[in-house]
């Protein structure tokens, strides 16, 4: 990659363009929901706003978390910590594609020197009671994106479409910087790398996740969770509803971490946590259904 | 008059794996719509890219014939009512009906419609009903539910008839005639005049429409690059139509990647790189797998190619190093310690857990080796305990098609005998119809107790396979214990009640591939009792070329003949009180030599011999049919004479139940 190696912007830099783009596309610039999340589809500016009849374009960076796939920094590959970039736009424009293009060209990959695929990947979020059809987007054989279609949000259909956009930030910028390891990537261009910020980071947080966080606390806190996500939703705020439903996900997460979950408990949890996301959606749904299928003739839940 | 047709429906990606099933989709539902307007198109040529499909349809008429039309309708004397809905259906009026002999006649004239017309109509028809897999809504008209679904969202209609555009509207994409070339290598839109220069057109803006070249250039050129490398091409007419159906501009590139992860088990490499890259992969002259991978590029890069493939290089060393990780972790933990882990997954909510399941293949192995000549059981039961033990390695975690071939490969690297690794690595083993099937007679004992195993325990909890219905793949596991048996001359009683005539179903499926007459095998089964699945073969084979002989068509004859005489009449046992006919002379003494030697043939299972000895009732059964009568006033005669048919027949079931066979 000698083309982009002189020019391949650093690690924030590559986050500011992306910003740059599409707020000049139209896109609110959000900042990341300040919840642990395991990826930034959970963003309430994705789960919710997916939902109903209203325009809603908007472009954040989402921290995500997962637990599992922490290596205690030891992993050149694997973070239990990183960054997504996500955009969303509702209704899906006619040329995403091309708007989509146009953002890997902002950040430095040249369609005429690099190879650009859409290979087909559906996205389902069972949690979410969401799915959609779309592709991994591929550069030179490398996952950089991945672009759907949302045609269910838990449990309605999408009306309109949001199209949604997820590039994994970190190894879009391993890519273009041509390194080896997450910890080698430039974060800035004043010598500060990707490893300075995050790498103890990463072994404390490894550490934390499998071998010291309490597991009675973490089920506790499931537990309390659940109970405050079922409040809300009696209360009809749904978005607080929503945000102990992302709570309890990432609870489970790290009792995943902790390897205290069997297998038959597992599917029995993961039923739970997706009872909770469909209610908080049910609940938002209600709550402003009437309003917009007066605002939108024509338009139902 | 006629004009040439074509349509091009532009979307975005379509998934590789669909493009064959729409072009055969929308040849067809072309043909239906034309058809049943009445218009006979001449050849049709359907391609596809991702971006595309198009369809040429040539020599189409340019109107479809005016059609008249006489409709019978009530007879002038039914009732109003009858009249009256005879109208509503023709669209006329009483006074334009005719009478005729008191019957109302309709004459409806349907003047020729413009093709143009059909077209316009028809396309959006097409569109609509198209039968993708998956499809999806999009855009601001996805407010309502209703809106147009396809494969992914549809973007352009290119309709020409003789070059003019049919007019088409549907969810709002209006047909015309620009396109729009490949998505990096040409800018702007193509405009086609119609269906002659649609894929000249296409091909000076980078696009080959017809999938088939794409395919062509994707096969050669990966060829070209293996042979100019010094290296065979591992062919894969799979990889090809998917990356064929990935690109609209084809381009296959070699690259290479560090040999040292050939330390990988090669399938691991090739896996890896087939499925989760789409590559292809190469071997050396000497036929060991090379470090070499060809990936398929959708343009010509302006470098040609330097940073597509040191990109697609990094991709891949990334895969590999993670199989190689899998690969070194894996062989830490021994696969006695992997199989402790079994007892957590659960097999079937009724048969426990998969260790559950592993100590029955385990007893069921060592046992089955009395039956295996060769079989080491203490060997058979170790490689039964070890089985399974690669589904919780990491490696099979990632790769589940390498279950079996992974736990060969560490118990190899354990130090275990070859015997046991073979028999783990096999032990799946026969898979599908041209799968190999295990003869190592460890191998053989595993593979067969486990298929065994699944089938007895979904047996014995009611799980049976139903019509289509088929969860936990019985079929495929009888078929393997078929195979195993048959093909190693194994003698074992294969199962009882249910499950076996299980097997008689499926062997009956598998012998037809071998030209095994079904009604035959019926006709053995029938006799009750045989679950030796050799023996039963033999005895079919025997029987299916003793029916091809004269002998053996006059011997079936001469049995439908006393089976239908039998089936008839009741009679009394008597003693010949009477000289019998010579006829029936010859026919008893001929039973009574036959009948032993049958008897003597089939306990040696000399089933050829069995026929032979059948085959010198021909001739006695023949003149007794001729020459006596069986239905005689004398009851004394007609009781014994029925009672040596009986006799006939009796000594014919032995061989086989001929009542079973067809024809």
């Amino acid at each position: 990659m000698a083309d982009t190696l002189q020019t391949a912007p650093s690690f924030q830099d590559m986050i500011l363009r992306l910003h740059a783009y599409w707020s000049a596309q139209g896109c609110l610039i959000l900042q990341p929901y300040d919840m642990r999340v395991g990826a930034g589809t959970f963003h309430t500016a994705t789960t919710l706003r997916s939902l109903g009849p209203e325009s809603w374009n908007a472009a954040y960076v989402q921290p995500s978390r997962r637990p599992t796939d922490g290596r205690y920094g030891e992993n050149p590959n694997r973070l239990q910590h990183y960054y997504q970039y996500q955009v969303i736009m509702k209704p899906s424009p006619a040329d995403f594609q091309a708007l989509y293009l146009g953002s890997l060209f902002a950040i430095g990959i040249d369609p005429l020197l690099h190879d650009i695929r859409f290979v087909e990947d559906d996205w389902e979020s069972p949690t979410l009671g969401a799915w959609g059809l779309g592709w991994e987007v591929w550069c030179d054989g490398m996952e950089v994106s991945q672009f759907t279609y949302f045609q269910q949000m838990g449990g309605f259909d999408c009306k309109p479409v949001a199209g949604e956009l997820t590039y994994g930030l970190e190894r879009l910028a391993m890519y273009i910087q041509g390194v080896d390891s997450i910890y080698d990537l430039r974060f800035n261009d004043a010598g500060v790398r990707y490893g300075d910020v995050f790498l103890e980071n990463e072994r404390q947080m490894s550490k934390w996740n499998f071998e010291v966080a309490d597991t009675d606390t973490l089920f506790r806190g499931f537990a309390a969770a659940e109970a405050e996500c079922r409040a809300a939703i009696e209360a009809e705020v749904p978005i607080a509803a929503y945000e102990q439903a992302i709570e309890a996900s990432h609870l489970f997460n790290l009792l995943q971490a902790r390897g205290v979950i069997s297998v038959q408990e597992r599917a029995s949890y993961m039923g739970r946590v997706r009872d909770l996301a469909r209610g908080s959606c049910e609940a938002y749904m209600a709550k402003f259904k009437d309003d917009w299928a007066a605002k939108f003739p024509g338009w139902s839940a | 008059m006629s004009a040439d047709f074509l349509l091009e429906l532009r979307s975005e990606e379509i998934p590789a794996r669909m493009q064959a099933g729409a072009r055969a989709d929308l040849e067809r539902l072309f043909r239906k719509e034309l058809v049943a307007a009445g218009i006979t198109p001449g050849a049709i040529t359907v391609w596809s890219t991702p971006r595309r499909l198009a369809l040429i349809a040539r020599a189409m008429p340019l109107a479809t014939q005016a059609v008249h039309e006489e409709v019978k309708g009530p007879r002038t004397s039914a009732p109003a009512q009858a009249l009256e809905g005879f109208l509503r259906k023709t669209g006329l009026s009483a006074e334009q009906l005719t009478e005729r002999d008191g019957v109302w006649f309709a004459v409806l004239e349907k003047p020729g419609r413009a093709t143009a017309e059909v077209l316009a109509a028809a396309i959006p028809a097409i569109i609509r009903a198209f039968p993708w897999p998956k499809t999806q809504r999009w855009g601001a008209q996805s407010l309502s539910s209703e809106s147009l679904r396809w494969v992914r969202p549809l973007s352009g209609i290119v309709a020409l008839l003789g070059g003019e555009v049919v007019p088409i509207d549907v969810g709002g994409i209006v047909s015309g005639r620009e396109t729009l070339g490949h998505r990096f290598m040409h800018q702007g839109v193509v405009t086609i005049d119609g269906a002659d220069d649609y894929a000249d057109k296409l091909r000076a803006a980078h696009v080959i429409v017809d999938h088939a070249t794409r395919e062509a250039i994707v096969r050669d050129g990966a060829q070209r690059a293996a042979a100019d490398a010094g290296l065979v091409l591992v062919e894969d007419e799979g990889l090809v139509i998917e990356n064929a159906g990935l690109t609209e501009w084809p381009v296959p590139l070699l690259g290479r990647f560090d040999p040292e992860f050939l330390a990988v088990p090669p399938e691991v490499i090739q896996l890896t790189a087939r499925v989760n890259q789409k590559y292809f992969i190469c071997r050396d002259q000497a036929g060991a797998l090379a470090n070499a991978f060809i990936c398929t590029a959708n343009i010509v890069a302006s470098d040609g190619g330097a940073a597509i493939i040191a990109g697609n290089r990094k991709v891949l060393a990334a895969r590999l190093s993670d199989a190689r990780f899998f690969w070194d972790q894996d062989q830490k933990t021994p696969l006695a310690e992997q199989a402790k882990k079994l007892a957590r997954i659960t097999f079937h909510e009724k048969l426990g857990s998969l260790a559950d399941k592993v100590a029955r293949v385990a007893d069921l192995a060592e046992a089955l080796c009395a039956v295996i000549p060769g079989a080491d059981p203490v060997q058979a039961r170790l490689a039964a305990d070890l089985c399974k033990a690669d589904l919780v390695t990491e490696m099979v975690g990632e790769f589940p098609e390498l279950q079996g071939l992974m736990g060969g490969y560490y118990a190899r690297a354990e130090g275990l005998p070859d015997a046991v690794a073979d028999a783990i690595r096999d032990h799946y083993k026969p898979v599908g119809q041209g799968d190999d099937v295990p003869t190592a007679p460890v191998s053989v004992a595993v593979a067969l107790a486990d298929k065994l195993d699944t089938l007895r325990g979904f047996f014995a909890i009611d799980e049976k396979p139903t019509g289509s219905k088929d969860p936990f793949a019985l079929r495929r596991a009888a078929l393997g214990v078929i195979r195993l048996i048959t093909d190693n001359g194994l003698r074992l009683a294969v199962a009882e009640g249910d499950l076996l005539a299980f097997f008689a179903d499926r062997l009956k499926v598998q012998q037809r591939e071998a030209g095994v007459r079904h009604d035959l095998i019926d006709a053995v089964f029938a006799l009750g009792g045989e679950d030796d699945l050799v023996r039963l073969l033999a005895r079919v084979h025997a029987l299916q070329a003793f029916v091809g002989t004269d002998d053996g068509k006059n011997l079936i004859a001469g049995y439908k003949r006393a089976a239908n005489i039998l089936k008839k009449e009741t009679w009394e046992a008597q003693a010949h009180a009477y000289t019998p006919e010579p006829a029936e002379a010859a026919l008893a003494n001929a039973l009574a030599e036959a009948g032993p030697k049958v008897d003597l043939a089939l306990a040696d299972e000399a089933f050829t011999q069995a026929m032979a000895a059948l085959a010198s009732l021909r001739a006695p059964i023949d003149a007794f049919f001729e020459t006596v009568t069986v239905n005689d006033a004398d009851g004394q005669k007609r009781a014994s004479r029925l009672g040596l048919l009986d006799q006939f027949r009796a000594a014919v079931h032995k061989v086989a139940d001929f009542s079973r066979i067809e024809g």
